[in-house]
C-alpha cells in the first residue's frame, strides 16, 4: 500500500499539487485521472521520487520517501516497477536484453537463471517472438509489452504507469489494460495508472483518484462514477456523445 | 541559469559519475564499446587530417622560411615540434570536441527527452555513473593512442612531401625530425590530450544528461557542448603549457 499524506509541490511560484492526501491498495488497479495540466503527472513522479514534494509524506508501507537518502532510495527503487508513456525501452539492447537489464545490474542469479526469468516475463506478455528484436523494429503495442515484461522482471512490489495507452489503438488499449490488470492480481501489486483514457477508466478502475487543479476531488471506483455529484469530474468523463449515451443508458437502466 | 549554477550543477553531476559502478561486469561490457565507439571510429579522421596537415606545414615551413641563413634541416624540425606540441594533441582535440562531443551529448540528450534515463533512475541505478563514466574513461585512455597516432602519421605526411616532391629532399627532413629531438614533448602532448579528452567527455555528458525539451534542444546541447569544450581546451592549453614547459 502507498499512503500520500497532505502532498505539496511548488514549481516557480505556482502549486501544483494542493494538500493531496490519498491511499493506493495492494493488488488493486489504482487510477490517477485527471485533465492535461490539473497535477497529476506531478503527483506520479513525486510518487516515485522523481521529484521532491515541499511538504507532507509519502509511504510505501510505513516507510516515508520524503526522509530518504538517495542510497535508501535506490534501494526502495529495486521493488518498483514502471511503464513509461514512449516505454523508455533502451534503444540499444534487443528486447531479451532489455528484460533482463534490472536482472543483470540488481540480480546474483546466474546467466541461465536470469535468461529464464526474462524469457518467462516476456512470455507473460506474449512477446516470446520478439527477444531479438530491438525497439525501433517492434510496433508501439509491443513496446508498451516488452516494457511491462522489464517493469515486472524483479518481482515489483509497486507499478506504476504512466498513460499506458497512449498512441495505442483502442484494442490494444484493452489488451494492455487487461494486461495490467491481471498481472496485478497475480502478483498481489499495488498498482498506479496516470491516464485520461476513459475506457480505462471504466475497464480497469478499481480505486479512481481524480485530480482537479491540484487538489483531490474525487474517489472512487468505475460504477460509482456515473453519479458522484463532483461536477468538475463529470465535466471531464462525460465530455464526449459516447459517453454521455453510456451515462443515459446506465441512468435507465437503474 | 548562471554560469555558477552550471558549475555547480556540473560539479554535483561528476560527484555522481565518479563512484564505483554497481557491476563491474556491465562496466566493462560498456567501457569496451565506448573505446570502440570513440577511439577506433574516430581513427580514420585523425590519420586523413594527420597527414594532410603534416604534409601541408611541411609544405608552408619551406615557402615561408627561403632564408639562406636557416639550415636545411630547419624545416624538418619545425613541422616536427608544431605537430608534438600543438597539433596532435590540442587541435586534434578541438576536431574531436566537434566529433565524439556531439556524439555523447546527443546519445544521452535523446535518453533523457525518451525517459530513458528516468527509467534508470526508477530502477534503482545511478544513471551518471551508469552513462557516463564509461564514457570518460574509455576516453581518457584511447586518447594517448590517438595524439600518437597523430604525431606519427602527421610526420610521415610531411616526409611524403619530400618523396613525392622536390620542395625539401627526404635527407633534409629526416635530419630535421631527428635534430634537438626532446622526448618530453611527446610526454606533455599525451597529458594535454589526457584532460582535454576528460574535458570533452564530461562537458558533452553533462550538456547532454541536463537537456530538457525535445529534439531542438538535443540539437541546441549538442551544439553548446561542442562549443563549450572547445573554450575549454583552449583555455586549458594556456595553462597546461605554463606550467609543464615554464
Amino acid at each position: 500500500m502507498i499512503e500520500v499524506q497532505n502532498a505539496i509541490k511548488t514549481f516557480d511560484g505556482n502549486q501544483v499539487l494542493k494538500n493531496v492526501s490519498a491511499i493506493f491498495e495492494a493488488g488493486k488497479t489504482n487510477l490517477i485521472i485527471g485533465q492535461s495540466g490539473s497535477g497529476k503527472t506531478v503527483l506520479m513522479k513525486s510518487i516515485v521520487g522523481i521529484h521532491r514534494i515541499d511538504s507532507g509524506h509519502i509511504l510505501y508501507d510505513g516507510r516515508d520517501i520524503t526522509i530518504m537518502k538517495r542510497k535508501q532510495l535506490n534501494q526502495l527503487r529495486r521493488e518498483i516497477g514502471m511503464l513509461f508513456q514512449g516505454s523508455a525501452l533502451f534503444d540499444s539492447m534487443t528486447v531479451l536484453e532489455n528484460v533482463r537489464f534490472p536482472l543483470d545490474m540488481f540480480s546474483d542469479e546466474t546467466e541461465d537463471e536470469k535468461d529464464r526469468r526474462a524469457r518467462f516475463c516476456l512470455e507473460r506478455v506474449e512477446l516470446s517472438h520478439a527477444v531479438d528484436l530491438y525497439p525501433s523494429e517492434i510496433s508501439g503495442g509491443m513496446q508498451k509489452r516488452a516494457a511491462i515484461a522489464r517493469a515486472i522482471v524483479l518481482n515489483p512490489k509497486y507499478l506504476f504507469c504512466d498513460e499506458p495507452n497512449s498512441g495505442l489503438d483502442p484494442k490494444t488499449s484493452l489488451l494492455i489494460d487487461k494486461l495490467i490488470q491481471d498481472i496485478t492480481h497475480e502478483f498481489n501489486i499495488t498498482t498506479i495508472i496516470n491516464t485520461h483514457d476513459m475506457n480505462s477508466v471504466m475497464e480497469i478502475g478499481e480505486n479512481i483518484i481524480f485530480i482537479n487543479k491540484g487538489e483531490k476531488a474525487w474517489q472512487g471506483n468505475s460504477n460509482e462514477i456515473y453519479n458522484t455529484g463532483c461536477q468538475p469530474l463529470e465535466d471531464f468523463i462525460f465530455a464526449s456523445e459516447l459517453f454521455k449515451k453510456i451515462k443515459h443508458v446506465h441512468s435507465s437502466n437503474k | 541559469m548562471n554560469a555558477i549554477e552550471k558549475v555547480g550543477e556540473y560539479a554535483s553531476l561528476m560527484y555522481r559519475t565518479i563512484t564505483k559502478p554497481d557491476r563491474w561486469s556491465i562496466f566493462w561490457k560498456q567501457y569496451v564499446n565506448e573505446v570502440k565507439k570513440q577511439g577506433i571510429d574516430s581513427l580514420w579522421i585523425v590519420v586523413i587530417i594527420s597527414t594532410f596537415i603534416g604534409a601541408v606545414i611541411t609544405i608552408q615551413m619551406v615557402l615561408n622560411t627561403e632564408n639562406p641563413l636557416l639550415p636545411t634541416y630547419s624545416t624538418g624540425l619545425a613541422t616536427r615540434d608544431t605537430l608534438l606540441l600543438e597539433f596532435s594533441s590540442s587541435i586534434m582535440c578541438l576536431i574531436l570536441a566537434g566529433k565524439v562531443g556531439s556524439n555523447i551529448a546527443s546519445e544521452i540528450g535523446t535518453m533523457r527527452i525518451t525517459e530513458q534515463i528516468d527509467a534508470l533512475d526508477i530502477m534503482g541505478v545511478n544513471s551518471a555513473n551508469y552513462l557516463i563514466l564509461p564514457k570518460i574513461t574509455a576516453f581518457m585512455t584511447i586518447i594517448p593512442c590517438l595524439v600518437l597516432v597523430s604525431m606519427f602519421v602527421g610526420i610521415i605526411g610531411g616526409y611524403c612531401v619530400g618523396i613525392f616532391t622536390d620542395i625539401i629532399t627526404v635527407h633534409d627532413y629526416e635530419v630535421g625530425i631527428q635534430y634537438a629531438f626532446i622526448p618530453f614533448y611527446v610526454t606533455y602532448s599525451v597529458i594535454k590530450g589526457i584532460v582535454f579528452a576528460f574535458i570533452i567527455s564530461s562537458v558533452s555528458s553533462y550538456y547532454g544528461y541536463t537537456v530538457k525539451g525535445g529534439a531542438l534542444e538535443v540539437g541546441k546541447s549538442s551544439t553548446d557542448a561542442v562549443v563549450n569544450s572547445s573554450v575549454l581546451i583552449l583555455l586549458f592549453n594556456v595553462m597546461l603549457t605554463k606550467l609543464l614547459l615554464t
